[in-house]
């Protein structure tokens, strides 16, 4: 693999001062040492293209997905809740459109992470931290803040301008302005996040006449906060200090992986460049610094890969700003492979490799896993069962010499309807139910469970007077139509008297 | 530190600490870190002033909010008792069919009821209720005063034998020791006994105790011997023995004449938790 940091070189080769927020925070370290590091602000400027489009697209649509969701209604019977996304932490449930999953099913859940984790190893290994730049809910709220700031603050130059300039009713109505919609938004996050947890109109309803739960308040003021400090102060802080992912994307990324690079074969040597020079004998880049007022990282893409690159794609897009501009073909960055840029540095043809072991392992297990889940939500049976033999006493003999057995059968009713089911005794012979307070019965005994409930039955076996003495491994069942579960259990026949 | 050495390939100063060639970067911590551990004192800080925190030497600090655990616990027992009120006000007006019927209130009457039992009834009949020596089974058909919800209800809120009113007074007379009988007729009655509950026995013996079982016991324990539960007279032709089965387990009881006593619960439980604990004993004993 390529050596990606490069800060060997001068920093401004011409004479400019340096220009990324990392190079001034590094800058100004070195100056006097201090242990400390302040952040230096970073005014990313506005630009137009394809990638820009693609984040404003996606931020949309996530913005959509997070608010809308919790007010899709679902149709359920029996009076359960009729909200399509909901975890019901009161009543131990999680439902999600036709799917209700209980806390016992959390494998679920620890699947569907694993869906994910894998998904996300194999994007970032074909091209890169796309979840970084485009899906992170610290990126599109961070880009809305942006926007927003924009909207009161002007572009880079304007914003830069204001905060030097001295206080004034501009700068007041501008900043305060701008607060306001940050908190607006803060608040319409941390307000969306509750309607998640219980019944959105009625919570929505509860929330401003204060009958609420302690816990919507908590958490609204809570995700409010951290949405307004994340997204309007912490910015590229929370990537390059708090979030672990960008550590843990180096084993995920190989010379193959697409990620956004600065050419440098074509590049080098850069300089800058007058209208009607010659582009003999020196590369592309004009060194217009177009990529680094661009990047919301703060940082110079063509120091190489770095671990505060979100590969979100703004530098490409102000690159080919300037490279129409200066009429040089477009993509001087772009996204692209380390082994790429290696191999056209050397004069050969490139080749992207997109099937490599890594990337088929990745793909493998995101599919064995998806496999399963398909295959266990499939199967799921809406009925379980589970059985506490009685141990004290382990059996009770009769005045007829038949032996008794206590169970406590716990018996999950997981569908939205009432069920009868048929249990059934396996494994002893002659061997009769019954239930507190009737006569035993040879047959199957019928017990009925709420729909989305346990009901812990009371079940006595009684064996045969004669029946072989000592333990018998058995079985409970249960069945209604094509539900039906099983569990395992024994029936101690006790010692001879 | 004399001189500062900086690192070549990142620019960045070094620790000097080296281990295996590979140099330690000093990259400074940025600001707000410091600020969120100052922070973190403020809260602490604060936090001494709300809440109970520093011990001293007659108590501790309490803090201006009075947070207490212990206070909180009363406050939780309350609740729980208004809860209870809900779900045992059901208790009280079900009848004990409906309760043994309608299973959430089963449940819930189990669930008290096995507490109860745990606290009050295990210390004689068990924690499982299997009973031992003296004590009955709760779990068998056997009942020595009959084991119908009502039965089990009423034996529990009266008692036996303990002198209060309601309470059952049957006494099995103590044939020995008040030598009411000689040695050689509780011998011959013991083995009369032994017959009844169809195990060989000494058939000489038996001839000679049929007048006497006709003359003293018959009155309790019935002709058949099947006993009679609305006097809590043991059924003597089964397998349950309640002081034992062996001769002279037999023969001492007819010396001794014994009889168990159990609490008139009435008293210490309200209706409602009497219900409770009759609806658990009957589902554990399988109901008559």
């Amino acid at each position: 693999m390529t050596v990606v940091i490069d800060r060997t070189k001068p920093q401004s080769p011409n004479g400019h001062e340096p220009v990324s927020a990392a190079a001034r925070a590094r800058a100004r370290s070195a100056k006097g040492g201090g242990l400390y590091q302040a952040r230096a602000p970073i005014y990313p400027k506005l630009v137009h293209g394809r990638w820009r489009r693609t984040k404003w697209i996606l931020l949309v649509l996530m913005l959509a997905i997070y608010w809308i969701t919790p007010w899709i209604r679902w149709a359920r019977p029996n009076g359960l809740p009729q909200q399509a996304v909901l975890v019901d932490f009161a009543g131990g449930r999680f439902y999600f459109f036709g799917i209700q999953l209980w806390p016992q099913e959390v494998y679920f859940i620890t699947g569907l992470l694993v869906m994910a984790a894998m998904a996300l190893f194999l994007v970032s290994a074909l091209f890169g931290r796309l979840w970084c730049g485009y899906a992170c809910p610290q990126t599109v709220w961070t880009d809305l803040y942006i926007y927003v700031e924009r909207a009161f603050e002007g572009d880079r130059n304007a914003r830069m301008r204001l905060d030097a300039a001295p206080w004034s009713f501009d700068k007041l109505w501008r900043k305060s302005g701008k607060h306001a919609v940050w908190l607006g938004i803060a608040f319409g996050t941390g307000g969306a996040w509750i309607f998640y947890f219980h019944d959105a109109p009625t919570v929505l309803r509860g929330f401003w006449v204060g009958q609420a739960a302690a816990t919507a308040y908590i958490f609204c003021a809570l995700l409010t906060a951290t949405t307004y400090v994340f997204a309007g102060f912490m910015r590229e802080q929370v990537c390059i200090y708090m979030c672990p992912w960008p550590r843990i994307q180096g084993a995920m990324l190989d010379q193959h992986s697409l990620q956004i690079t600065y050419r440098r074969d074509r590049g080098e040597t850069r300089g800058p460049h007058k209208k009607g020079e010659t582009w003999e004998g020196r590369g592309d880049c004009i060194d217009c610094n177009a990529c680094v007022v661009a990047c919301p990282m703060g940082i110079d893409i063509r120091d190489g890969a770095q671990l505060e690159c979100i590969n979100c794609g703004l530098c490409a897009d102000a690159c080919d700003e300037i490279m129409d501009k200066v009429e040089r073909p477009r993509g001087l960055i772009s996204y692209d492979t380390d082994a790429a840029v290696a191999a056209r540095a050397a004069g050969k043809a490139a080749v992207y490799k997109l099937v490599r072991p890594r990337t088929v392992y990745y793909a493998g297990a995101l599919g064995l896993v998806s496999i399963l889940m398909l295959w266990g939500l499939t199967n799921r049976s809406v009925l379980d069962l589970h059985v506490l033999r009685d141990r004290n006493p382990m059996y009770v003999r009769m005045q007829d010499g038949s032996v008794r057995d206590g169970y406590t059968l716990k018996i999950a009713n997981r569908s939205f309807y009432p069920k009868t089911v048929s249990v059934h005794f396996k494994g002893l012979p002659g061997a009769r139910l019954k239930t507190p307070g009737s006569p035993p019965t040879a047959g199957d005994l019928l017990v009925t469970i709420e729909p989305n409930a346990v009901r812990a039955a009371r079940i006595f076996v009684v064996a045969p007077p004669g029946a072989a003495a000592g333990p018998h491994p058995t079985a409970f069942t249960i069945r209604d139509g094509r539900d039906h579960a099983r569990a395992n259990t024994v029936f101690d026949a006790g010692t001879q008297p | 530190m004399s001189e500062r050495k900086i690192d070549g390939p990142t620019g960045v100063e070094t620790t000097e600490h080296e281990w295996d060639g590979i140099r330690e970067l000093d990259n400074p911590l940025p600001r707000w870190w410091l600020w969120t551990w100052y922070i973190t004192i403020a809260v602490a800080i604060v936090y001494w002033v709300l809440m109970p925190a520093w011990p001293g030497l007659h108590g501790y600090t309490k803090g201006v909010l009075h947070q207490s655990d212990r206070v909180k616990v009363v406050h939780d027992l309350a609740d729980l008792k208004a809860l209870r009120g809900a779900e045992g006000a059901q208790l009280q007006t079900a009848s004990l069919e409906e309760i043994e019927r309608n299973p959430k209130l089963q449940a819930y009457a189990m669930a008290q009821g096995q507490a109860i039992f745990g606290d009050n009834c295990a210390t004689c009949h068990g924690q499982g209720g299997a009973g031992g020596k003296g004590y009955p089974n709760l779990r068998d058909d056997v009942w020595l005063w009959g084991g119908s919800l009502e039965q089990i209800q009423h034996t529990i809120t009266y008692g036996v034998r303990t002198g209060e009113p309601g309470a059952a007074t049957t006494q099995m007379p103590a044939f020995g020791r008040d030598q009411m009988l000689k040695d050689g007729q509780i011998d011959d009655l013991t083995e009369y006994v032994v017959a009844l509950s169809r195990r060989p026995a000494n058939a000489a013996a038996v001839t000679r105790a049929t007048p006497l079982y006709t003359e003293q016991c018959v009155a309790c324990h019935g002709a058949q011997g099947k006993g009679d539960q609305t006097k809590g007279v043991p059924n003597l032709t089964d397998n349950e023995w309640l002081y034992g089965s062996r001769r002279a387990d037999i023969r001492d009881q007819i010396v001794n004449g014994r009889g168990g006593v159990m609490p008139t619960w009435g008293k210490r439980f309200d209706p409602q938790t009497i219900k409770a604990l009759t609806v658990y004993i009957h589902a554990n004993a399988g109901g008559q």
